[in-house]
């Protein structure tokens, strides 16, 4: 029998072939405009290639004729996720080339509404992650919550997902009167939710099945491929800007660098639900000590830069987010780029998604968080 | 007993006395059957609109929303509207596919619930086909299905399709062997295959708890190979939305469509009427040991209604794990199967067959 098939098999007739099948652009799976051009044998992954640029939108480019302030308007375009922290890199990066020092208060309600994105951003990911994994309740419950971090946005800054609430020198308004009130609230009512998340996914069976030792990612290869944030920290590199390179109110502040060893997709997912305690925690730390003061410093009409490069990073929910102004001293910036994590990330896929079945190539881009804007601007 | 004047059997006979006495037999037989016909037609039709409404409520429930509220009150016709909807979509067939596969698959597949709705007692004298060999025609019948779903993923053209085909077949053949497996070891329990005698057997005592152990690990694999044979979560790999957009039935539309989605629900109806029949004691009341008159009032509750309320206990069952476990991977479900349930299965028979020799059973 053995030898029957075996002659099958080397002869052409039972011939098995790989096969090309386009994940997107138009695919449940990728949360966006992705093309995954991935070769198949069967179930099992052969190659994976990334094609972007479905939804290229051109900000880089844009921004040579817009001045800075507007600027920060585009930049929550890209990973509308993390749309603070995106704003706040693009002010910072121009406060710093100015050498504006802005007002305290500035600095704990940025960091604040930093770790709120976060902790909005992470959860949008694990309810989305959940669905791509076949949990469809999850996604709901994720949304839920996620709601109440969007209500305060909207009470202090009048935007849900775009914020624009940052902007050179400061931030637009000063907070909502109920803000450090519905934050509080917020976060005693979250503590009480985590946990029953855990449950729901983090504990099942069938999900740590799905997860736990699926596309591996080493510290090596993290590194060389430039693979930052949570997946980074994931595969023990530790890369936490926040901890690193400290910006705003994070220098006054203690908090914990999450970090894995093992790489894998759970423990990217264990990562995340853990960042999202540690955000709490540097949340509840500021919460209360708002100090006093303006919220924003009177910039002059019309921003120039001096004539130079300037660069700025900042940890955005998906790693480090970075924006490099070149300047030749006019109102608009000569050259803008922005450092993306997405884009690092994304290309690692290849790499990490060999080998493994269809449905793990889902699981490892769940836990890789990827927002499509972030990685075609 | 008290429930014995729910039984269905005097009228079914009036009837067939009323037609034989006054047309031929062969008209008789002719008008039988599509007044059969016609009943099973309506039921799968209502009772299939009914089931995805219900998982849309129940689904709801798990996620904190209200579900279809508007059409009609608690949107109770939303269901009828999207069929009406479906009816009048345009039956897309797309340019490349094998023309007569792809036209047959959706028949194929809704042609087996309705030959395995014909062995099931509804109630006491409401069943149309009661074979010596009913169990053995259910497990015979259902692995028709198959052929559907791969024709469906192979003539569709689409990869998507294929693989979705494909992990259905693979699916569905080995989770057959369980089903049956489970089933048979009930079978050593009753010493009958035919349905409604395994029902009245459960006279004295359901099944579950007569058989109890064995009985019980029975119960549970067949409700697990149950859910994977009907491809509902979280063993739907062959319609895995996040990793195949839709499977099998990616290019199908309108009506035909709809024949995957009603053979899906019906086959769901079949899976749990199966488990209320074989384990749960089809339509025969609760009773609880000799507590008289407990038992006297469960026996004013007519058979109809005791079978309904069973077998919607147990689709609430399979809709709850739906909706709140994360999907499978295929090697995994092969795994669960070949590597878990069939050994238990095999070792599940042996005991059961000792405890029937032994006669440790209640």
């Amino acid at each position: 029998m053995a030898e029957i098939i075996e002659k099958l098999i080397t002869t052409d007739e039972i011939k098995t072939d790989e096969y090309l099948v386009n994940i997107g652009p138009q695919h449940p799976s990728t949360h966006g405009v992705l093309r995954l051009l991935t070769k198949l044998e069967g179930e099992i992954v052969h190659n994976v290639e990334p094609h972007i640029g479905y939804i290229h939108s051109g900000i880089e480019k844009m921004t040579e004729a817009l001045s800075y302030p507007q600027i920060v308007h585009l930049t929550d375009r890209m990973d509308y996720l993390s749309a603070h922290m995106n704003n706040e890199a693009v002010c910072l990066c121009v406060e710093n080339a100015l050498q504006v020092e802005v007002p305290e208060r500035v600095k704990y309600i940025r960091t604040i509404f930093d770790e709120l994105q976060r902790l909005a951003s992470h959860q949008l990911w694990w309810c989305a992650s959940g669905m791509d994994l076949g949990a469809l309740t999850a996604f709901f419950y994720g949304l839920r919550d996620r709601e109440d971090i969007l209500d305060i946005f909207e009470e202090t800054c009048g935007a849900r997902l775009t914020l624009n609430y940052s902007v050179p020198g400061g931030v637009m308004f000063d907070i909502h009167p109920n803000f450090q009130k519905n934050v509080k609230a917020f976060i005693t009512k979250f503590r009480k939710k985590l946990p029953e998340y855990d449950k729901l996914l983090t504990d099942n069976i069938i999900f740590q099945n799905r997860t736990k030792g699926i596309g591996i990612l080493s510290k090596e290869d993290a590194i060389a491929y430039g693979v930052t944030g949570p997946t980074g920290r994931a595969s023990g590199f530790s890369c936490d800007v926040r901890k690193h390179h400290p910006y705003s109110a994070y220098p006054y502040i203690k908090f914990e660098e999450k970090m894995g060893t093992e790489g894998d997709s759970f423990t990217r997912w264990k990562l995340r639900m853990d960042e999202m305690w540690e955000s709490m925690n540097i949340i509840e730390q500021l919460i209360d000590n708002i100090p006093e003061g303006d919220f924003a410093v009177k910039m002059k009409g019309v921003i120039k830069l001096p004539e130079g490069e300037f660069y700025q990073r900042v940890e955005s929910a998906r790693g480090e987010f970075g924006v490099y102004i070149v300047s030749d001293g006019k109102k608009n910036p000569y050259r803008v780029k922005f450092r993306s994590p997405g884009f690092s990330n994304l290309f690692t896929i290849n790499h990490i998604a060999k080998g493994w079945k269809i449905a793990d190539l889902v699981a490892i881009m769940a836990t890789f968080d990827l927002v499509i804007p972030d990685i075609d601007r | 007993m008290a429930f014995e004047k729910y039984d269905f059997t005097p009228i079914t006979q009036s009837i067939h006395q009323g037609l034989i006495e006054n047309v031929s037999p062969l008209l008789t037989t002719i008008i039988e059957w599509t007044i059969i016909g016609v009943l099973y037609l309506l039921f799968i039709a209502v009772f299939g609109l009914f089931l995805v409404y219900a998982e849309r409520k129940v689904c709801a429930a798990f996620q904190q929303r209200l579900g279809p509220m508007r059409v009609g009150p608690w949107g109770i016709i939303q269901t009828i509207a999207d069929f009406i909807k479906l009816l009048m979509k345009e039956l897309i067939t797309p340019k490349s596919v094998d023309k007569f596969l792809y036209n047959l698959a959706p028949f194929i597949v809704i042609i087996v619930p309705f030959l395995t709705i014909s062995v099931i007692p509804f109630a006491p004298g409401l069943q149309s086909l009661d074979f010596d060999i009913g169990i053995f025609f259910v497990t015979a019948v259902s692995s028709v299905g198959v052929i559907g779903v791969l024709l469906a993923g192979w003539a569709s053209n689409n990869k998507y399709s294929l693989i979705g085909g494909m992990r259905s077949g693979a699916q569905i053949v080995s989770y057959e062997l369980s089903v049956g497996m489970s089933l048979i070891t009930m079978v050593i329990l009753a010493g009958t295959m035919q349905v409604s005698e395994i029902v009245e057997l459960q006279r004295g005592g359901w099944f579950l708890f007569k058989g109890h152990i064995p009985a019980l690990i029975a119960f549970t694999i067949f409700v697990i190979a149950g859910t994977a044979e009907t491809n509902r979560g979280p063993f739907d790999l062959a319609e895995a939305e996040s990793e195949l957009t839709a499977g099998f039935h990616t290019e199908y539309s309108g009506i035909k469509f709809a024949f995957f989605f009603l053979a899906e629900y019906i086959n769901l109806f079949i899976v749990s009427a199966m488990a209320t029949i074989v384990f749960l004691g089809g339509w025969m009341p609760f009773h609880f040991g000799d507590w008289a008159a407990f038992n006297n009032v469960m026996d004013f509750i007519p058979g109809l209604v005791w079978f309904f309320l069973k077998v919607f206990g147990i689709i609430f069952l399979i809709m709850w794990f739906k909706w709140t476990f994360p999907r499978l991977r295929i090697d995994q479900i092969l795994t669960l199967e070949w590597k878990y349930l069939l050994p238990i299965n095999l070792f599940n028979i042996l005991l059961m067959a000792t405890m029937v020799l032994l006669g440790w059973h209640w």
